[in-house]
């Protein structure tokens, strides 16, 4: 199973069945992306959840950003790190493979989603493994590893707390900092006493942490194998990087006798000191936090002496389709530390939340990755649903264009004929006009005689072809005519600017 | 009108959006303009600079409609432009539209240079305050994303709005964030649109303000369109409007 093969690289374009995990259409809900986003509109329950985790998020990153004077100094620092490592990738990738092996560390080589999850359940299967502890990893969901363990009979025990609310819930994360943000604490609550052996008394956070403390803390202590993800993957050292905020991680990663530990390739910095800049930006733009209250580094498996320590370490590096995104104008995408800051800022994310974008990544960001893993057809919409505001750029702290990646999907998708006709219709003959003056200006003056038609106190309240506007507002009656044919006729002398309207 | 021979000559872009909904904010543009100083020019051969189709993702129209753009204002020392999108697209985005031809890129580049949202260009190029102008009334400020992240249009129109006498701007919460409308957006995806605007309008009216002023009319025809729809009395009006001293005509979106 181990290997040190360089990384391949798959050739097929990103339209065709993506890098996605085989089982990718049993987590994908089955309606289209609107219908989720209209279904999540009218929950006013997830409403209400999705305004508590964004709007504290918002808040707290705000006064993070405020209190770290070189915030923008250590922005341009973080961008220099990832794109260093990212147009030196495959020197990094052999650095840190060479002293990961040094440290005793097993290493192998995934190039999709698919064969990441077969090697992760082959290495529990070869340990005997019964169950296993998970600490949060998004590149675990983006392997589809949960349900692929569910699949291969191994008790699956998720450790972080809103994962272990996932767990409970049956569903997937929401958003890639607080994975349940989709539950208000009411409805964890309901679901602690339904499931949970000592469930908490006390209506308070804390009773109800102790009350998963209780559930998960002998299950900790029972576990053969510990898989865990990573943030960073320090190339001269061979060691990778956890930051957690509940301690799961750490109690997840000692006692089992195997611990593997998931990553993409992108991950990599050059050495813990590139990793401490990361983190400074991280934590700031993830939680608000000044730092996180764990940061692990994991070198190797327990060397003599050692107190305590797995006794196999395997790391798994991911390609699932990085390395085409370098090729295909998305490397600046590769620079993503999964903060989830944008996600908290975006109009967009904050009406429908996580699970209406239908991939494992939400929000700005997984909007651009998404069609990456699960092909740009099945994904078109994500890029689309934007209003390239700009402001998950400006929160970005490595300043991904993510607008322009968009853009560059729909550029895309328009190429490859993946535009629904009226798209392709509508602008088409818009365009058609717009570089014809003449036409362009006749068809104006048409279009206000029309328009004047179906106005009422001023007011257009239904028309056709207006009624996506219609629905939800009033339109503006259109001036008489048009301000180059007015300006045309002062010009000559027959009204004056201004006065005509 | 000042016509000597060192006089800034201007290209004034309406936009589609003025040309066809709201004459009254390209004729307050070209009073302002001539005010500084300018001496303005209408070219009869402008349309619209692209955006739709480049947002769109059909940036080979996109290109089509820059060319004819930048072949149309290259004659002038300046080009403005009444709203921070069509004014973000020449500035930021032409050069991407025509990268595929470096000497149309070249001239694209260029032309950038000289391109301005009206409000940046009265302030940061004219220094012009407006003077002995009134309005009594109280107004709020949206700033609109293009203006607001692509151009850096945030304290100029600000500026110029705290010389007119008797008009009192309050915050508005929210003021950077996205109205919703994105183009194309609030139709594709009306829903979603929907939701973000009734935000923005129960934002504007916790103001209690009696306007609300922005620098893109598609933003304001979003919002105006949702406060009318809500009942609301706030009136909408593009910002040039007030500073022209043309803030009587009907407001976006107001019945009568």
């Amino acid at each position: 199973m181990s290997s040190t093969s360089a990384t391949t690289t798959d050739a097929r374009p990103a339209h065709e069945e993506g890098h996605g995990h085989a089982d990718r259409n049993a987590r994908v809900h089955p309606l289209r992306f609107l219908a989720r986003a209209e279904a999540a509109l009218a929950d006013p329950v997830l409403q209400i959840a999705i305004e508590r985790t964004t709007g504290t998020a918002e808040r707290k990153r705000a006064d993070a950003v405020e209190g770290f004077p070189q915030f923008d100094k250590a922005r341009v620092l973080g961008k220099r790190i990832k794109d260093h490592v990212i147009a030196n990738l495959d020197h990094y990738l052999l650095a840190f493979e060479r002293n990961a092996i040094a440290s005793g560390a097993k290493v192998h080589w995934a190039s999709t989603a698919g064969e990441a999850s077969r090697i992760v359940i082959g290495l529990c299967r070869d340990a005997g493994a019964k169950r296993v502890t998970r600490s949060k990893s998004m590149l675990g969901e983006e392997i589809g590893l949960p349900h692929a363990l569910d699949e291969a009979g191994i008790d699956r025990v998720e450790t972080d707390l809103a994962e272990h609310i996932v767990q409970l819930g049956g569903d997937t994360p929401s958003h890639i900092i607080w994975p349940s943000m989709h539950r208000t604490r009411e409805q964890v609550s309901a679901m602690f006493h339904a499931s949970h052996r000592v469930p908490h008394g006390e209506e308070t956070i804390e009773a109800m942490v102790d009350s998963a403390r209780r559930e998960l803390r002998d299950k900790f202590f029972s576990s053969d194998v510990a898989i865990s993800g990573a943030n960073f993957l320090i190339a001269d050292t061979g060691s990778t990087c956890t930051v957690t905020n509940e301690g799961n991680a750490e109690l997840t990663t000692s006692p089992p006798r195997v611990h593997i530990v998931t990553a993409g390739i992108e991950k990599l910095v050059p050495s813990a000191s590139h990793a401490m800049a990361m983190l400074r930006l991280l934590v700031r733009s993830a939680t608000g936090g000044d730092i996180t209250q764990y940061t692990t580094l994991h070198r190797g498996p327990r060397q003599p002496g050692d107190r305590d320590g797995p006794e196999e370490f395997h790391i798994v590096l991911v390609d699932n389709g990085r390395t085409r995104m370098l090729k295909e104008g998305l490397k600046e995408m590769l620079r993503c530390i999964r903060c989830g800051a944008c996600m908290n800022h975006c109009v967009v994310f904050r009406q429908i939340g996580g699970h209406a974008y239908g991939g494992v990544y939400p929000g700005p960001m997984g909007a651009v990755l998404t069609p990456v893993f699960d092909g740009l057809g099945a994904a078109r919409d994500l890029p689309h649903a934007c209003t390239l505001n700009g402001r998950c750029r400006e929160v970005c702290p490595v300043d991904i264009p993510l607008p322009t990646l968009m853009r560059g999907w729909r550029d895309r998708s328009w190429r490859e004929g993946l535009e629904p006709p009226a798209a392709r219709i509508g602008i088409g003959l818009f365009a058609f006009a717009a570089s014809r003056p003449r036409i362009f200006h006749l068809g104006t003056a048409l279009a206000l005689r029309v328009m004047r038609l179906f106005r009422k106190n001023g007011l257009i309240q239904r028309m056709p072809l207006l009624g996506a506007w219609t629905r939800h507002r009033d339109f503006p009656a259109p001036a008489e005519r048009s301000f180059l044919a007015m300006y045309r006729d002062a010009q000559s002398g027959k009204t004056t600017p201004g006065s005509s309207r | 009108m000042n016509t000597s021979p060192s006089a800034v000559r201007v290209g004034f872009f309406a936009t589609c959006l003025v040309n066809a909904m709201r004459p009254n904010v390209g004729f307050a543009s070209l009073k302002l303009l001539e005010e500084a100083g300018c001496i303005v020019e209408v070219p009869m051969q402008q349309t619209c600079c692209g955006q739709p189709a480049f947002n769109g993702g059909d940036t080979r129209d996109a290109a089509v409609l820059a060319r004819q753009f930048i072949e149309a204002f290259e004659p002038f020392d300046h080009v403005v432009i009444p709203s921070g999108s069509c004014a973000g697209m020449v500035k930021a985005h032409y050069e991407e539209a025509l990268a595929d031809d470096p000497a149309w890129a070249e001239r694209a580049r260029r032309l950038a240079a000289r391109t301005h949202e009206i409000m940046s260009f009265l302030v940061d190029v004219m220094g012009y305050a407006p003077q002995g102008r009134s309005l009594v009334a109280s107004a709020t400020y949206h700033d609109s994303c293009s203006g607001l992240r692509e151009l850096g249009v945030h304290a100029q129109p600000r500026a110029m709005l705290g010389k007119i006498q008797g008009l009192e701007l309050r915050p508005l919460e929210g003021h950077d964030v996205c109205c919703g409308f994105g183009g194309t957006f609030c139709v594709k995806y009306a829903p979603i649109s929907n939701a973000i605007v009734e935000e923005k309008a129960a934002a504007v009216e916790r103001t209690g303000a009696q306007l609300l002023l922005g620098g893109d009319l598609g933003c304001l025809m979003n919002i105006a369109g949702k406060l009318s729809r809500r009942k609301s009395d706030v009136r909408v009006l593009h910002t040039v409007e007030v500073l022209a001293g043309m803030a009587d005509a009907p407001a976006i979106a107001e019945s009568r």
